[in-house]
């Protein structure tokens, strides 16, 4: 695997093999010294022509951690807004010598694209409303640790499944892992087809919350209510927001993920939020071990990113020193 | 290893993945049963500190488990066979952003030299003289000698 596009690229078996080193790489993070040496000397570019604090602080602490050097670009301050074409900007900091680059872009496909330009690894950082799979592999990593496994977990993705890369990559992911998904949204906030998408839709919240295991809230993003898809935030959270009341409904045992950043009193009310079974804190932390699993395994491993993982036996021309 | 550590009150014993890791509880119950001393065990995934990254696939076994402060402590590191010291050399990194050691020992169960770093074991099981493309295989039964498949 020469980068992480989308999260289709993962199989179970990959999967379950990123979740065990994502185990590792989290005992790494909660060490004293929460460093390894083991990707000195690769330096990887953070790349973001969108908005992110939360990604990009993940990725840029995941690839410290590794002992990476992290280049970062600013849109904002960089030669983009002297007319500098995406390709021109990709040739100019491979020539610098990188390992990978991590994208993020406002339009589709822009990561896939990147990825034909350069011999870098790339990963997604989350392509405007198509993908993001490291944001799908935290959440079902999170999950995985809640529940031991997603097989047969019921999922229910509440929000503006339309606009969201978020949804995209976890119906995926989740579904590929056994989950039973369902959509909950307003008729304007889904996607004009579902052709192809292994879910069942819902447009109460109120129907859905008390027989699932898992309500993933999606970020009501505000700043499309000028598009006329709701009439009001209001009339949003008195149907869709998970407030104290539905909270309330839902299965003891069950969770409430949010990829953040949360609308307090929109999406999630204040006080759901601060619910135990409110993971939105794990969520970020499990982001951090994660990402130095895509990195470690894009950079470090030496080994492919293939199902059978009986890759102990080494290559023909580099003699086995281990002992 | 109580001789020598005049007692066993600050040692604790970390298994490096994975082959140590059973020697490491399979010492603590032998010590256990001779000294009565009850002695720590945890485990170590050096990994991310190997010096062949890039050379070859590295994969971590399972995640590293140290239940104690090292500060103070008499570490024993514990491995099943002792070749060219580079996984001793990578779990000595590895120890050191655990903590700071009051100082660290190596126990292995067999030896078999060819060793590329200045690394010498303090308790050895059996000193094994091996050729370089041979295997060394330490199971509970006993240990194998075998060609290198490749």
């Amino acid at each position: 695997m020469t980068g992480l596009l989308s999260a289709a690229d993962l199989d179970p078996d990959m999967l379950a093999e990123m979740f065990r080193l994502s185990e590792s790489f989290l005992e790494v993070s909660s060490r004293r010294i929460p460093k390894v040496p083991a990707l000195r000397g690769r330096t990887v570019v953070s790349l973001f022509y969108e908005d992110s604090t939360r990604t990009r602080l993940s990725f840029e602490t995941a690839a410290k951690r590794l002992s990476a050097d992290v280049m970062t670009f600013s849109v904002g301050t960089s030669s983009v807004n002297k007319g500098e074409s995406v390709r021109d900007t990709i040739e100019t900091i491979e020539a610098m010598g990188i390992d990978a680059i991590v994208v993020r872009h406002g339009c589709a496909g822009v990561p896939a694209q990147v990825a034909q330009w350069t011999d870098a690894a790339v990963v997604n950082a989350g392509d405007g409303a198509h993908e993001h799979p490291t944001q799908a592999l935290l959440d079902c990593f999170t999950l995985q640790q809640r529940f031991g496994s997603l097989d047969g977990l019921r999922i229910a993705i509440v929000g503006d499944i339309r606009h969201s890369r978020v949804a995209r990559s976890d119906v995926a992911m989740m579904s590929a892992l056994g989950a039973s998904v369902t959509l909950v949204a307003p008729a304007t906030l889904m996607p004009p087809s579902l052709e192809g998408w292994p879910v069942a839709t819902s447009s109460s919240l109120d129907d859905v919350a008390g027989d699932v295991d898992v309500v993933y809230l999606l970020r009501m993003q505000t700043e499309r209510m000028g598009q006329h898809l709701m009439p009001s935030m209001r009339e949003y959270t008195a149907r869709f927001g998970l407030t104290a009341r539905r909270a309330a409904r839902m299965n003891p045992d069950a969770v409430i993920l949010h990829p953040g950043p949360m609308n307090r009193g929109v999406e999630i009310s204040g006080e759901v939020a601060e619910l135990p079974n409110a993971l939105v804190v794990d969520q970020v932390r499990n982001g951090v071990a994660v990402r130095m699993a895509v990195l470690w395994w894009l950079l470090g491993s030496g080994t492919e990113l293939v199902p059978s993982v009986d890759s102990a036996v080494p290559t023909a021309d580099v003699e086995d020193d281990r002992g | 290893m109580a001789e020598r550590n005049r007692g066993l009150d600050d040692v604790v014993l970390v298994g490096l993945q994975t082959g140590g890791v059973p020697m490491a509880y399979r010492m603590a119950e032998a010590l256990q049963r001779i000294d009565g001393a009850d002695v720590p065990v945890g485990t170590l995934d050096v990994a991310f500190y190997r010096d062949d990254i890039g050379l070859r696939p590295v994969l971590p076994e399972a995640a590293s488990d140290m239940p104690f402060d090292l500060a103070g402590l008499v570490v024993v590191l514990v491995d099943d066979v002792l070749f060219t010291g580079r996984t001793i050399r990578a779990a000595l990194d590895a120890l050191a952003d655990h903590g700071r050691a009051r100082s660290v020992q190596l126990a292995v169960m067999v030896d078999r030299g060819h060793r590329e770093l200045p690394i010498r074991p303090d308790y050895v099981g059996k000193n094994l003289p091996t050729r370089r493309d041979e295997v060394v295989n330490v199971t509970d039964e006993g240990v194998d000698l075998g060609e290198m498949v490749k």
